[in-house]
């Protein structure tokens, strides 16, 4: 896969390296904070962007945000560019929240971290009002933004209600039912099915990701218990033998340890991509909500149009005063269903532009967890012979000394 | 024991796997994997184990020399040892058991009840040198073989029988519970002929040898009824008229039936002892004896902890495998699906990438199958020193009820003699001599003989034993320490040799994908 394939936007994808001509912008996001208590507590980030765009303020500017701005932020977005697909953010968690332990925080920094860089790299996407408006504005103005929104915005459950409605449409058609508020677009039904099953099998590798994950811990654990029980047997049994089994008790916990380790590895650099790739699929699929909402409107817009029409030429005929109102209504309609289709069709366009670029980029992405994946496994295995080796000397001389 | 079935199961998601491979095979991988796509049994495991990138000479050459070619490890192997010390001797000490074709019987009664229950034997062949011999035995016959050496061989660590287990007979099913039981046999008759004294003893040629129906009696305790008045010993001690003593009792444990009288006495002698209200009147056990006792215990509880850790690492080692394969089957299917209308190229090459991933993590999992397989028959050998630290207790009670049995007729000696005494003191007083009394006298001294050459017997009897678990644990030390190091060897040649193997597949895996890697950008 050669270097060409990989972008189809023109910025860079390592944006830690900008060259001063090009036009570039950089994020990062950092430095974890816990804030607050109980059941307040929330953790900030400190968002750095460094940019020689026109429309920011200078070079570099550093805002400090927390996972709720995110979620505007990808809000904003999907409402604006509808046809794109949002990059994913990481779930909300309620349970996870309460404990924040260090690895749960790591992750969400890494995830929250891709999210923005994604958003930045995205060459329509990175020209965003709000995107400037949550990398550079102050805390209070975000807090405002904030809590402004949520209000306004479709619950979850508004969301879960369209997911359903789209899945079942997408049923129908295939089980041949017709209902004419849906294209018949042959490809598009392709891919909505592609996309749909692409979920299933996702969630099913990543189910096993994660469940590998806790086989690793679980091992690790299992080892740490029987290394202790090893050494007590050593030192009951005194002697050489008793020797040997105390370095097979050292031996197991150290590999013990390294077990935990690679067990958060795989959690971060395989399991958490995975996840990822769900999250993006299912951004998708939020995605085809909303073209079969505009198509819909686009129908209905349609639809009303020609009936106003009709009416009209009635008025029209038997020279009605209500001609002027119903003239005006019907070109104030014409133009909503002008702009409809047009919204449409800007969906439909993007969407064939993005699933190209989302192919390309998911290819790399799992081809990075799986190089990570192996590296971390093939360090595990070589940890391990290499433990289990040094022992064989050890124990040939306690066995000598007999 | 560790149950072996739950390493071994086979599942329809083998296809997949083999699909996998076979496509893999074509690449000319010499990890030697069968592509049939069946659980490997250790014994069908690589022919030709060794991957050109793997640095000879590694331990997994060490691991797979160190096979014959059943791929069973050598010292692992129960060939019969011939007495202590090096091996070989003479042909004849070497004796090879198996345990082999069970055969459902019915039990013939003469019972007006029709539908007889049914049994199992098992063919029972011994190979010493050239010649073989073979018998059927069912397992109740076996029961009377353990019953009579353990009478016989008092104080030696007799390998303890399988179980009789009624309630995993009903739990689980029959076939599966006849070559348990087959594989237990087996197992108890090798070590039974590899003990340098059981081994020759006549019970077991007997058993061993004799067609038709084993020439043993169930147990020296025939008749166990309480009506039984056969109470030879006991009835001395009851203080009735003398009766000749069978001296061969002495030299056995009390038993329930006929035995009851000894059996209160000696329980009474036994919460004398414990009281302490008595001074015993042999010298408490030896500090030496007491002191190697505590410190088996203590090594008995520690090996039983490990025994449990070693079940659970075996166990989680198995799920660590289970998962990798459901894994590397979640990939298969990804595979396949982006393979199939693929639109894009980077979908093909994606196809290809989780391809790459799904042969790696089945090969994987099936390395901790086998990893697993091996394991469990290294540590199985903690198991195997539970079972003898069972009969190390046994030989430790026969110690104790020889004990017993010594300081029962100490005390009755030491009451005879006082009675006697007080008798003679009561006597002289009155002239003329007690005609009653001087009878009761005679009575008394002749049952002092009587209990007097008992208590030589005992007394004997009690150092024979006490000799015969001195032996034995020095034995069996030897042989544990020599145990013991070979299976650790086994155990961790093995984990080092699998680990190798699975990083020879996990950096596979990482070089088909570095073109990912960041060093590549």
């Amino acid at each position: 896969m050669n270097s060409s394939q990989r972008s189809s936007s023109g910025a860079s994808l390592s944006p830690r390296s900008p060259s001063s001509s090009q036009p570039f912008l950089s994020v990062s996001v950092s430095d974890p904070v816990k804030l607050g208590n109980g059941v307040q507590a929330y953790i900030s980030y400190r968002v750095i962007t460094k940019t020689n765009f026109p429309e920011y303020q200078g070079p570099e500017k550093i805002v400090i945000r927390r996972y709720s701005d995110f979620v505007w932020l990808r809000d904003r977005l999907f409402e604006k560019y509808k046809g794109i697909f949002i990059p994913p953010i990481p779930e909300k968690s309620a349970v996870e929240k309460f404990r924040f332990s260090a690895e749960f925080i790591e992750m969400r920094r890494q995830a929250l971290d891709v999210f923005v860089n994604r958003i930045a790299s995205h060459h329509e996407l990175r020209q965003s009002e709000d995107l400037r408006t949550f990398l550079q504005a102050e805390e209070e103005t975000m807090e405002r933004l904030r809590s402004h929104e949520t209000g306004i915005f479709k619950k979850p459950s508004d969301l879960m209600q369209i997911f359903k409605d789209v899945q079942s449409k997408v049923s129908d058609v295939v089980l041949g039912k017709e209902k004419p508020v849906e294209e018949s677009d042959a490809e598009y039904e392709k891919l909505k099915r592609y996309i749909f099953e692409l979920e299933n099998h996702l969630a099913e590798a990543q189910k096993h990701a994660y469940r590998l994950v806790k086989r690793h811990r679980e091992l690790g654990q299992s080892l740490s218990d029987f290394g202790k029980a090893v050494k007590l047997l050593g030192a009951s049994e005194g002697n050489a033998l008793g020797k040997a089994f105390s370095e097979l008790g050292m031996k197991s916990e150290i590999l013990s340890v390294k077990l935990q380790k690679e067990a958060q590895e795989l959690l971060m650099s395989f399991e958490e991509p995975l996840k990822d790739y769900v999250r993006a699929v299912q951004s998708i699929k939020a995605t085809i909500a909303e073209r079969a909402n505009a198509f819909r409107r686009q129908c209905e817009l349609a639809e009303t149009m020609k009936l106003k029409e009709i009416n009209l030429d009635k008025l029209m005929l038997i020279r009605s005063d209500k001609v002027a109102e119903a003239e005006r209504e019907y070109h104030e309609l014409k133009a909503e269903s002008e702009q409809a289709t047009k919204t449409f069709e800007t969906i439909v366009k993007l969407m064939n532009e993005e699933i190209g670029r989302f192919q390309e980029q998911k290819t790399l992405d799992m081809g990075i967890a799986f190089h990570e994946f192996a590296k971390g496994q093939a360090r595990l295995a070589n940890g391990i012979a290499d433990a289990w080796r040094s022992l064989l000397p050890k124990l040939e001389a306690c066995s000598s000394s007999q | 024991m560790m149950n072996q079935d739950h390493v071994l199961h086979a599942s329809q998601d083998d296809e997949m796997e083999s699909l996998v491979l076979h496509d893999d095979n074509g690449n000319g991988n010499g990890n030697g994997n069968d592509s049939s796509g069946n659980i490997q049994q250790p014994s069908q495991s690589p022919k030709s184990p060794f991957n050109s990138f793997l640095d000879p000479p590694s331990y997994a050459e060490a691991i797979f020399t160190s096979f014959d070619s059943n791929g069973h490890d050598q010292t692992l192997e129960q060939s019969s040892r011939s007495g202590t010390g090096s091996g070989s001797g003479s042909e004849s000490d070497c004796m090879q058991i198996s345990v082999s074709d069970p055969q459902e019987e019915q039990e013939l009664t003469n019972s007006l009840v029709p539908g007889g229950s049914s049994y199992h034997t098992y063919l029972i062949t011994t190979r010493t040198g050239k010649s073989e011999v073979g018998v059927r035995r069912r397992f109740r016959e076996v029961v009377t073989l353990s019953e009579r050496l353990s009478e016989a061989y008092r104080g030696y660590v007799i390998p303890v029988r399988p179980e009789k287990s009624s309630v995993e007979r009903k739990v689980m099913q029959k076939e599966e519970f006849v070559e348990q039981r087959r594989v237990a046999l087996e197992k108890y008759l090798r070590k039974l002929v590899s003990h340098p004294v059981i081994g020759k003893s006549e019970e077991l040629r007997l058993f061993l040898e004799v067609q038709g129906k084993l020439p043993l009696m169930r147990t020296t305790d025939v008749a166990s009824r309480m009506l039984d008045g056969a109470v030879k010993l006991p009835r001395q001690l009851f203080g009735s008229e003398s009766v000749a003593v069978d001296l061969n009792d002495v030299t056995q444990p009390a038993r329930s039936g006929r035995d009851l009288l000894r059996i209160f006495k000696e329980l009474k002698q036994s919460v004398t002892n414990d009281w302490g209200a008595a001074k015993p009147l042999v010298v408490e056990e030896d500090r030496e004896f007491m002191d190697k006792k505590d410190k088996l215990m203590e090594f008995e509880q520690q090996l039983s902890n490990v025994s449990q850790q070693a079940e659970s690492l075996v166990k989680f080692q198995q799920d660590m495998g289970e998962t990798m394969g459901e894994l590397g089957l979640a990939f298969v299917k990804l595979t396949k699906f982006e393979s199939e209308e693929a639109e894009f190229e980077s979908q093909r090459v994606r196809a290809a990438d989780m391809r790459n991933v799904a042969t790696a993590a089945v090969k994987a999992s099936r390395l901790y199958r086998e990893l697993n397989t091996q394991t469990i028959k290294h540590l199985d050998k903690l198991h195997e020193y539970l079972g003898t630290m069972l009969a190390i207790n046994n030989a430790f009670s026969d110690r104790s009820s020889a004990l017993l049995t010594v300081q029962t007729l100490s005390s009755e000696l030491a009451s005879l003699h006082s009675r006697i005494e007080k008798l003679e003191v009561a006597a002289s007083r009155i002239f003329g001599g007690d005609k009653t009394r001087m009878r009761k006298i005679e009575e008394l001294k002749e049952a002092v003989r009587v209990t007097e050459s008992a208590k030589i017997c005992a007394d004997r009897e009690y150092e024979r034993i006490k000799e015969n678990n001195r032996s034995e644990l020095e034995r069996i030390d030897k042989e544990r320490q020599s145990d013991f190091q070979n299976m650790l060897r086994g155990f961790v040649v093995n984990q080092a040799g699998y680990a190798e193997k699975m990083a020879a597949v996990w950096e596979k895996l990482a070089e088909e994908t570095s073109t990912y890697s960041s060093n590549n950008s």
